[in-house]
């Protein structure tokens, strides 16, 4: 008697599991390849009220994170190819793990099928706010007269933070040293602890820590509306506008009817104002390259990577 | 004052003790089930909350983290599996216990422990939160890598019997933790091309493949039950344990202690902060013999220290604006998309809302103390009834859906699945999981200490002194040489002593 009670309470039990499970999966699944709490994250975050307030529709972030994204988009292909699932594809990673890895990233960047990319964060250099370097000169400066001794903390090997200290030594003719950390969270805590002189990060990390740390130099085309101090590296006389692009790509059997209703969905929530705002703040920067764009937009990224892999040595 | 008394009453608003309340509940039931985790928990809730109040959001969020943390001790003692990583230490006594016969003794305490602990953590975080923050940033790479060797040397002090076997076990948990893509240098290491290890070991799946797998094998070729039954099986033990609770209450205050501490270092998380509690309790009790074999006392330490680190890990996530576990990266990332900023201004400008967050926090913890004593005593009295034909495929069909559900990937499940098998092949030669698991989960955060360390200190033309000479380093050290050499110091002292 008592046993039937007991198993009944734990079928009971699954049900309300399995359900659970289930109510995560209605409407369409946006699949973030990374863990969540990231950037990736954070902006699919943003988007959800937005796209159940103009399609009235869900939309579910799913997580399939691992080796820097390529668990996701080795697996892209696989996935539901009639617009219910989307997936998170970011820029260089989509075209620096191929290179770097080879056959071992698990993908080529020509099978991901990239139709939208809807924002990008800036490469930027930031020292702790209590730093004698006021400006991206005296930190030069300080480079130049103790050659290796600056150092730089970053999120992973060959990631866009990486490639920025590269860019940089290139362009200043001075010779740093690069940190790697495992995630923006504890490259910024070696920075406020004071164990690396500078940063090699994304604006975000200027938004998010606000007086505690000072932004030097942002890598966009012009200042960002958050930050109307904070010179570009142009302005700086250092040629380098890079970041961390963010968008959608589809399985590639998704017919072309598919990719521009989702390449219009996203870049309908893109333009809406209070959408923008919040990006704003968070210095993110809003960028529209739909479908139609997306094809010459790869190429070019793809040219300016190989570049830098040719100075990195990753290709001969 | 009044501000704070204000914020202390909306807390208490229906709304809020209502969350609060189905919070705890549905993050015991997921921490309880292996694989799923409280990351996951709390993620999945994340969009519900953008309905609420950020504060009462905050209140669901946090209460679902307590709770899991809190419900991994079950699968811990019932089943030998730790329901999440924080668990692993609660395996070494709790399930004995539940051997034993004294499974629902285990419960309580585990129960009454996390209590504490929790209690302890919230405290923390309410009255000390922007001094410890501060004291989280003094911890860089080299602190990092000392605080890992530091657990691993733990691994002789809690070893039960063959210390050379774990020694082994431990190093073969290192060499796993090596595999994949490393983070300082990008080199593919061990992947045999196959790119789902270019990620790395995924720990969960591992856990439980080595924890889990064997004891179903057990299961199904034992005869009996899977578990002794109490002499008083219709009690919930209340007083016994409530009693044996208060008479370790130094040793309880000292986990929560430690459990706050490690809390705070973001990316150290529960594991560690309930082995080294473990170790300390270990090392410094009068029972040392019976550690391993059912002591409750190693329960505490265990608990406490694991549920302190929720309160812990909020405080840097809350001050700096870094996540302190993964959990706390969620709702990191809940309160950028309400438009929360952390750091120095949320304790001034948003107080009410850190505030209203904390006694919820707060609450939800007391709530926990009840709720789990009861639903504890089912999960307890059902795994008990259920007979082994039920039992085995339901375990099964759990861990299946566990290990799937971490990364939403089949590949977790075989890789479970294979862990499992080397886990009681290991198991059969003497082999203990834990070990392995140590040194898969502390090798990480000593390999990466230990490169960035040796990169900042070759900028700085000082490897040595990077290493050595900074005060944490040096207690750390100091730790450790006491970990190693104590034990045989003492040993030969007495011999000369009896001479």
């Amino acid at each position: 008697m008592n046993m039937k009670i007991n198993i009944s309470k734990f079928l009971a039990f699954f049900s309300f599991m399995l359900l659970s499970i289930n109510v995560a999966n209605a409407g369409v699944t946006n699949i973030i390849p990374f863990g969540p709490g990231g950037e990736s994250d954070v902006t699919a975050r943003m988007q959800q009220p937005f796209y159940k307030n103009i399609y009235k529709d869900d939309m579910t972030v799913q997580y399939k994170p691992g080796g820097g994204g390529s668990v996701g988009w080795s697996s892209l292909n696989d996935e539901k190819s009639d617009g219910s699932v989307i997936m998170g594809v970011n820029l260089p990673h989509i075209i620096m793990q191929p290179i770097a890895k080879g056959a071992k990233a698990g993908y080529k960047t020509e099978d991901v099928n990239v139709f939208a990319f809807f924002h990008y964060t800036p490469d930027a250099i930031l020292v702790e706010a209590s730093s004698p370097y006021k400006s991206l000169k005296d930190l030069m400066s300080y480079a130049k007269n103790n050659p290796g001794k600056l150092t730089f903390s970053g999120s992973g090997t060959y990631s866009a933070n990486h490639l920025l200290t590269i860019s940089l030594n290139k362009k200043a003719k001075v010779k740093t040293t690069y940190v790697p950390f495992k995630g923006t969270g504890a490259a910024v805590q070696a920075l406020l602890g004071k164990q690396v002189v500078a940063e090699a990060g994304y604006s975000t990390v200027a938004a998010k820590q606000g007086s505690k740390v000072r932004m030097l130099a942002v890598a966009s085309e012009k200042r960002l509306p958050a930050f109307p101090n904070v010179p570009t590296f142009k302005e700086l006389g250092y040629n380098i506008v890079s970041g961390a692009y963010r968008g959608y790509a589809l399985p590639k059997s998704a017919s072309k009817v598919t990719v521009k209703k989702w390449s219009d969905r996203i870049m309908k929530i893109n333009s809406d104002p209070s959408f923008k705002q919040k990006m704003e703040d968070g210095a993110f920067v809003v960028v529209n390259i739909g479908h139609k764009k997306i094809k010459k937009f790869m190429k070019d990224q793809k040219k300016a990577n190989e570049t830098i892999a040719k100075e990195l040595g990753l290709i001969k | 004052m009044t501000n704070i008394f204000t914020d202390f009453l909306s807390s208490l608003s229906l709304l809020n003790l209502g969350l609060a309340f189905s919070g705890v509940l549905a993050g015991i039931i997921i921490g309880a089930l292996p694989g799923l985790s409280a990351t996951m928990a709390v993620a999945i809730l994340v969009p519900f909350t953008f309905a609420l109040e950020p504060s009462s959001g905050l209140i669901v969020l946090g209460a679902i983290y307590t709770g899991a943390i809190f419900g991994g001790s079950w699968s811990a003692i019932l089943i030998n599996t730790p329901g999440t990583p924080s668990a692993v230490a609660t395996t070494f006594d709790g399930y004995p216990m539940a051997k034993k016969g004294d499974g629902d003794l285990a419960m309580s305490i585990s129960c009454i422990s996390s209590f504490i602990g929790g209690i302890v953590g919230v405290i923390c975080l309410a009255l000390f939160a922007p001094p410890l923050a501060s004291i989280s940033l003094m911890f860089g790479p080299t602190e990092y890598f000392w605080l890992a060797i530091l657990g691993l040397t733990l691994i002789s002090t809690l070893s039960e019997g063959d210390n050379i076997k774990s020694l082994i076990g431990a190093c073969l948990g290192l060499l796993m933790s090596m595999i994949g893509v490393a983070v300082v240098g990008g080199d593919m290491r061990m992947t045999w091309n196959i790119s789902f290890l270019n990620s790395g070991i995924e720990i969960v799946s591992a856990m439980i493949g080595l924890f889990c797998i064997p004891v179903i094998l057990d299961l199904t070729s034992m005869k009996g039950k899977h578990l002794n039954e109490s002499e008083t099986p219709k009690s919930l033990r209340l007083k016994e344990s409530f009693v044996l609770v208060f008479n370790k209450k130094y040793q309880a205050l000292r986990g929560a202690l430690i459990g706050t501490f490690i809390g705070i270092l973001p990316g150290a998380g529960g594991s560690i902060a309930s082995i080294v509690s473990y170790g300390e309790a270990k090392r410094s009790s009068e029972n040392k013999d019976n550690f391993g074999k059912g002591e409750p006392e190693g329960l505490i330490a265990s608990e406490t220290a694991n549920n302190a680190t929720v309160g812990g890990g909020f405080i840097p996530t809350l001050c700096l604006g870094i996540p302190g576990t993964p959990p706390d990266a969620v709702i990191l990332g809940a309160l950028l998309v309400q438009g929360i900023r952390t750091g120095d201004t949320l304790f001034t400008e948003q107080s009410s809302i850190v505030y209203t967050f904390i006694f919820g926090l707060l609450l939800a913890t007391i709530m926990m103390l009840p709720l789990g004593l009861l639903m504890g005593r089912y999960a307890y009295k059902s795994i008990i009834k259920i007979p082994r034909e039920i039992l085995i495929p339901i375990i099964i069909f759990l861990v299946i859906i566990g290990s799937y559900s971490i990364q939403n990937n089949i590949l977790n499940v075989y890789f479970m699945f294979f862990f499992g098998l080397i886990g009681w092949i290991l198991n059969r030669a003497g082999f203990k999981a834990s070990p392995i698991v140590l040194g898969l989960v502390l090798g990480q955060i000593a390999e990466q200490g230990f490169v960035q360390s040796y990169i900042i200190g070759n900028a700085q033309e000082n490897i040595i002194a990077n290493y050595f000479a900074k005060p944490i380093s040096i207690v750390l050290v100091i730790l450790i040489l006491m970990g190693l050499f104590l034990p045989s110091l003492k040993r030969i002292y007495n011999k000369k002593r009896s001479v």
